[in-house]
């Protein structure tokens, strides 16, 4: 009785104080891991990470595309492949009403973001997934999407970069959504067949049919801080198991932990850190160190 | 009433009365051919009319009916000659995945396979058909060798899913799948993948990756459990029914999908009322899947095989 009535009391605090320290939107934002108040132009400056507690917030893919690419050298590909409903499914909505909606929100048409770009100076393609749209959920599309870019990488000879963030495969697409990971991991196999590189990254959330597909195949894996990764959900597992998960379960470091990922880097890290790995593999060097940390520093890393 | 689903009671009860007329007749001695025969052709006739619209869901029940034929049934049903193998070599042996080399007819296969158990005891130590990590690696492992040694695969898929825990993460359950995926694709040898029951999710593709997909009339191959669908898109798991009608995932379903290659045909009401008629289809479908694929050389295997994951998909271009 005691305890519940100090955590009331905690609790009563804390609103007050959030109150008191309200600001105008868009200038300020709250740290979802800490808590702390932090200036918008701040955050924009640490790749929307917190300078305090390492929290890394979630960006869209387009954020992605900057934080990862040498200025101005992306250019989209593949952007005509666009959703049908090929079941004609209908949950609390209908799918081909949550598409436009998706569309509406993140401005694009697809959960995948598909280009070619310059990454410190290396040509490589890239595949960026975007989880306001549908959680990033991996359907026909993004199948399609990923099975021709990674044909592409290995027409240019070039390495495959692949960012996640996803919920898994997506349910209102049925039984072919399943089928793309078997797609898209099959494509891998030929890219790995022709010695080319897939540098896999893992952001949060990465779970579902993603991991259990494309995301898990890099040569190289790489994960930001905290990133939820894994096959099946916390709340899955929790119902399966009635028991609590330990501490840390399943997030990026837990990962790392286990042997399932090469490394964990902080956003403002992740670009050298992918880099240096393409460096490692590619004999074809299109830039220099100079290059590269000259365009880093340019863009604030 | 055992084994009985809801849907078939009035077939139950009819059946029952033929039984007993039948018994009855037998020891009074009297001639009952007459009655028999009409009630026999009623009860065909309920069959089909029962059989021959099932709902999705009825389908589901009969894919998890606890006395449908398992992986390892179907082994001895097509009278093989089977030496199983244990383990992943990694971490243990999984006992929810067989596998093993079978001599099958005139062929040398590997087969691999979710096996479920058929009472709880088995069944804890097969956790209900549902892999960890270490199933997907003995299963790969096996199948590296058939590679290896030019023997054809057969695959039985027959899973709820690949198994949620902390064990099962901890280890990779993901990343177990995927690799699977990935060197399935580019195995040189022929594989046939036969869904005799649950197709569930990632868990069942882990060995579903081949030059022919089968499947049984009455299983269902999806990519989430109906009652999983339901939780998260219908926020209420009780509504399985309907996420189980959304998700269309029977074996005409997915022909009409372009995801399998055939549906086996099964004994009315399914593979459990005459599983040696069952086992004769399957092994029928398999020989001659087999020798459609044995006369291609390994590289236009692994190309075909490629092209039909290539095709999966629907979307528009614009």
């Amino acid at each position: 009785m005691k305890d519940q009535l100090s955590w009331l009391r905690r609790r009563k605090r804390g609103i007050k104080e959030a109150k008191k320290r309200e600001m105008p939107d868009g200038l300020w934002r709250k740290c979802e891991g800490c808590s702390e108040i932090i200036y918008h132009k701040e955050l924009e400056r640490n790749l929307w990470t917190c300078s305090k507690c390492n929290y890394h917030f979630r960006i869209s893919a387009a954020q992605y595309r900057d934080v990862l690419t040498d200025d101005g050298s992306f250019v989209e590909l593949l952007t005509g492949i666009e959703s049908v409903d090929p079941l004609g499914f209908v949950d609390s909505k209908k799918y081909a009403d949550r598409l436009v909606a998706a569309k509406k929100k993140t401005g694009h048409n697809s959960a995948v973001l598909t280009g070619s770009a310059r990454v410190g100076g290396h040509l490589a393609m890239m595949a960026i997934l975007d989880f306001a749209f549908l959680g990033g959920s991996m359907g026909s599309v993004m199948g399609e999407k990923i099975a021709r870019l990674t044909r592409m990488a290995i027409e240019e000879r070039v390495p495959l970069i692949t960012l996640s963030s996803t919920g898994g495969a997506r349910m209102q697409e049925g039984i072919l959504s399943l089928m793309q990971m078997a797609k898209t991991s099959a494509m891998l196999a030929k890219l790995d067949d022709e010695g080319l590189l897939h540098v896999a990254i893992q952001a949060h959330p990465t779970t579902g049919g993603v991991t259990a597909s494309f995301a898990s195949l890099g040569d190289v894996i790489v994960a930001e801080p905290g990133a939820l990764i894994g096959f099946a959900g916390p709340r899955v597992i929790q119902q399966t198991i009635k028991q609590d998960l330990p501490d840390g379960f399943q997030r990026a470091e837990f990962l790392l932990d286990h042997g399932m990922i090469d490394m964990v880097v902080h956003r403002k890290e992740l670009k050298n850190a992918v880099v240096k790995v393409i460096d490692f593999f590619t004999d074809d060097r299109r830039g220099t160190a100079e290059d590269t940390l000259g365009q880093a520093r340019k863009q604030g890393l | 009433m055992a084994g009985w689903l809801e849907f078939e009671k009035p077939l139950l009860e009819l059946e029952q009365r033929i039984d007993e007329l039948r018994s009855f007749a037998d020891s009074q001695n009297i001639d009952v051919a007459k009655e028999l025969h009409r009630l026999e052709a009623k009860a065909e006739d309920l069959r089909r009319q029962i059989y021959g619209k099932l709902t999705r869901w009825q389908v589901t029940q009969i894919a998890r009916h606890p006395r449908r034929p398992y992986t390892a049934d179907y082994i001895r049903m097509l009278g093989v000659d089977f030496t199983e193998l244990h383990g992943d070599r990694r971490f243990g042996d999984d006992e929810a995945m067989v596998g093993g080399l079978g001599f099958f007819g005139d062929r040398k296969v590997v087969i691999v396979g979710h096996q479920k158990g058929r009472d709880t005891k088995e069944n804890i130590r097969r956790n209900f058909g549902m892999a960890h990590p270490e199933g997907y690696r003995k299963a790969l492992r096996l199948m590296s060798l058939a590679g290896k040694f030019g023997r054809p695969i057969i695959t039985f898929v027959d899973t709820p899913g690949a198994y949620p825990g902390i064990g099962a993460e901890e280890r990779g359950q993901a990343e177990a799948i995927a690799y699977n995926l990935h060197e399935m694709s580019r195995l040189p040898v022929p594989i046939v993948v036969v869904v005799i029951g649950e197709g569930g999710s990632g868990g069942a593709l882990g060995i579903g990756v081949g030059d022919r997909v089968l499947m049984l009339e009455y299983a269902i191959y999806s990519v989430i459990s109906p009652e999983g669908c339901a939780s998260i898109l219908f926020r209420d798991a009780a509504r399985a029914q309907q996420a189980a009608e959304a998700m269309k995932i029977t074996a005409n379903d997915l022909m009409g999908l372009g995801v399998i290659d055939e549906i086996v045909p099964e004994p009315a009401g399914g593979a459990h009322r005459d599983p040696e008629r069952a086992a004769r289809a399957v092994g029928e479908a398999i020989a001659r899947h087999l020798s459609d694929l044995e006369a291609m050389s390994p590289e236009e295997l692994v190309r075909k095989r490629l092209a039909r994951l290539m095709a999966m998909g629907e979307f528009k271009e614009v």
